[in-house]
């Protein structure tokens, strides 16, 4: 027991599990302590203690004299009344009543973890802002309440890799978007093909099935390869993903198509001479990227710059289908 | 068929995905232009090609093909291995041109 909240008081310090961190520190002892209290009065026999303790498997009581906290009265004190047959004596004579360690109901679990590892006690009366007794915390009822916690956070990781389309119906919203962007460095070869392949990647991460993110990725590839080519400058991908559809828009400051009809034929290209060694220039990139798309929009003025419009809409067959279909 | 098979009855070497030679093959394309790859190349395909230049990994990764064989045993820059192990794109080198690679393909019923 003592190991495990050293172990806890740890990971509350900055070391370890990110999660367990967060809710030490998020959960309040307000919310994990017993509330229904049992409460013996400092006259109270020991013999009474011990039928409460045993009726009820309770391992503590707090100890209360006109309504106030007196004291508290442990098992453990139970077990010396029994040692010294004094079962006939009150609960005063057995209870702790000096330097009682307590917790605030408003304080995160966190400072009682720290308080239990401390000391060798096994709870600690829980009290109010005014001072007023309102329950109990025990070891194990931390434990519990980190494990209930826990045991929600990985349900939910469970149900976004099930059904993925969760990340979008968890939010509320009239509509939800994710949205990528990537900055494109003209003459970047060395990372040409990096932002299609990485929006390829999180369209599969979340639930898209291959050839939905195959044909966005292919569209997308051929408008960064433009941007490496052609640009002054380079440029920025912005791929903007809904459940149904997703938009790609490709986007640079120049130079600018000067004859955008004459770009789109099959086998035109401006691609230099350098460039086409590498095998890029076949002028077949509008081509495949009107192929792949459902809509395909270009407005482009020469000093002015370019922008690539590509639509995907998600046809039945393309939309994430659960388990049961 | 599988890689693993067509690397041992062509003699090619593997220059990267050692790992990875288990995977299937279903048919091959043959092309040098990048977006002809992109527009005809299918998954599972095997590209042949004498292109080395590092874009071929992004092109051969994004159509989901079985690997890359190079031909005439042309040098393959570092920068292209690397990112090819890093993305996991097979590549092998056949000393043959690319015809005869082609028919030895054929051949063996591909």
């Amino acid at each position: 027991m003592k190991n495990r909240f050293a172990l806890l008081s740890l990971l509350g310090g900055g070391g370890g599990l990110g999660k367990v961190q967060e809710l030490i520190r998020e959960i309040r002892v307000g919310r994990v302590m017993t509330t229904s209290l049992f409460t013996v009065a400092p006259d109270a026999l020991m013999s009474e203690l011990k039928e409460l303790m045993r009726g009820h498997h309770i391992s503590g009581v707090p100890v209360v004299e006109n309504g106030a906290l007196a004291g508290i009265v442990s098992i453990e004190d139970l077990i010396h009344a029994l040692e010294a047959a004094k079962l006939d004596s009150p609960v005063c004579d057995f209870m702790t009543s000096s330097n009682l360690i307590v917790a605030r109901a408003t304080e995160p679990i966190m400072e009682a973890v720290r308080r239990f590892e401390a000391t060798k006690i096994g709870r600690m009366p829980v009290l109010d802002t005014q001072g007023k007794l309102v329950g109990i915390l025990t070891r194990g009822d931390i434990i519990e309440a980190l494990l209930t916690a826990l045991q929600e956070v990985y349900g939910e990781a469970e149900r976004i890799q099930d059904h993925p389309d969760y990340f979008f119906e968890a939010l509320e919203s009239d509509s939800t978007s994710l949205v990528l962007r990537y900055n494109v460095k003209h003459l970047d070869f060395a990372r040409g093909g990096d932002a299609s392949a990485k929006i390829k990647q999180a369209l599969l991460r979340i639930g898209a099935l291959p050839v939905l993110a195959r044909r966005v990725a292919i569209a997308t590839y051929e408008a960064e390869i433009n941007l490496i080519i052609h640009t002054d400058n380079g440029g920025t991908i912005t791929a903007d993903i809904k459940p149904y559809e997703i938009s790609v828009l490709a986007e640079d400051r120049g130079p600018g198509i000067e004859d955008v009809e004459l770009a789109r034929q099959p086998g035109f290209s401006t691609a230099t001479s350098e460039v086409r060694e590498m095998g890029f220039g076949a002028g077949m990139g509008l081509v495949n990227i009107d192929r792949c798309t459902d809509d395909m929009s270009i407005w482009s003025a020469l000093g002015i710059g370019t922008r690539l419009q590509m639509i995907f809409r998600v046809s039945p067959e393309e939309a994430k289908r659960n388990g049961n279909d | 068929m599988q890689i693993n098979e067509i690397v041992e009855k062509l003699g090619l070497m593997v220059l990267v995905g050692e790992d990875n030679l288990k995977a299937d093959v279903t048919g091959g394309y043959v092309a040098d232009l990048l977006s002809c790859v992109i527009a005809g190349a299918k998954p599972h395909d095997l590209w042949i090609t004498l292109q080395t230049h590092v874009n071929i990994v992004a092109v051969a990764a994004l159509k989901e093909v079985a690997g890359i064989i190079v031909a005439e045993g042309a040098t393959v820059p570092d920068a292209t291995l690397e990112k090819a192990a890093q993305q996991g794109v097979v590549m092998l080198s056949s000393p043959q041109p690319v015809y005869e690679t082609v028919k030895q393909l054929v051949a063996l019923g591909l």
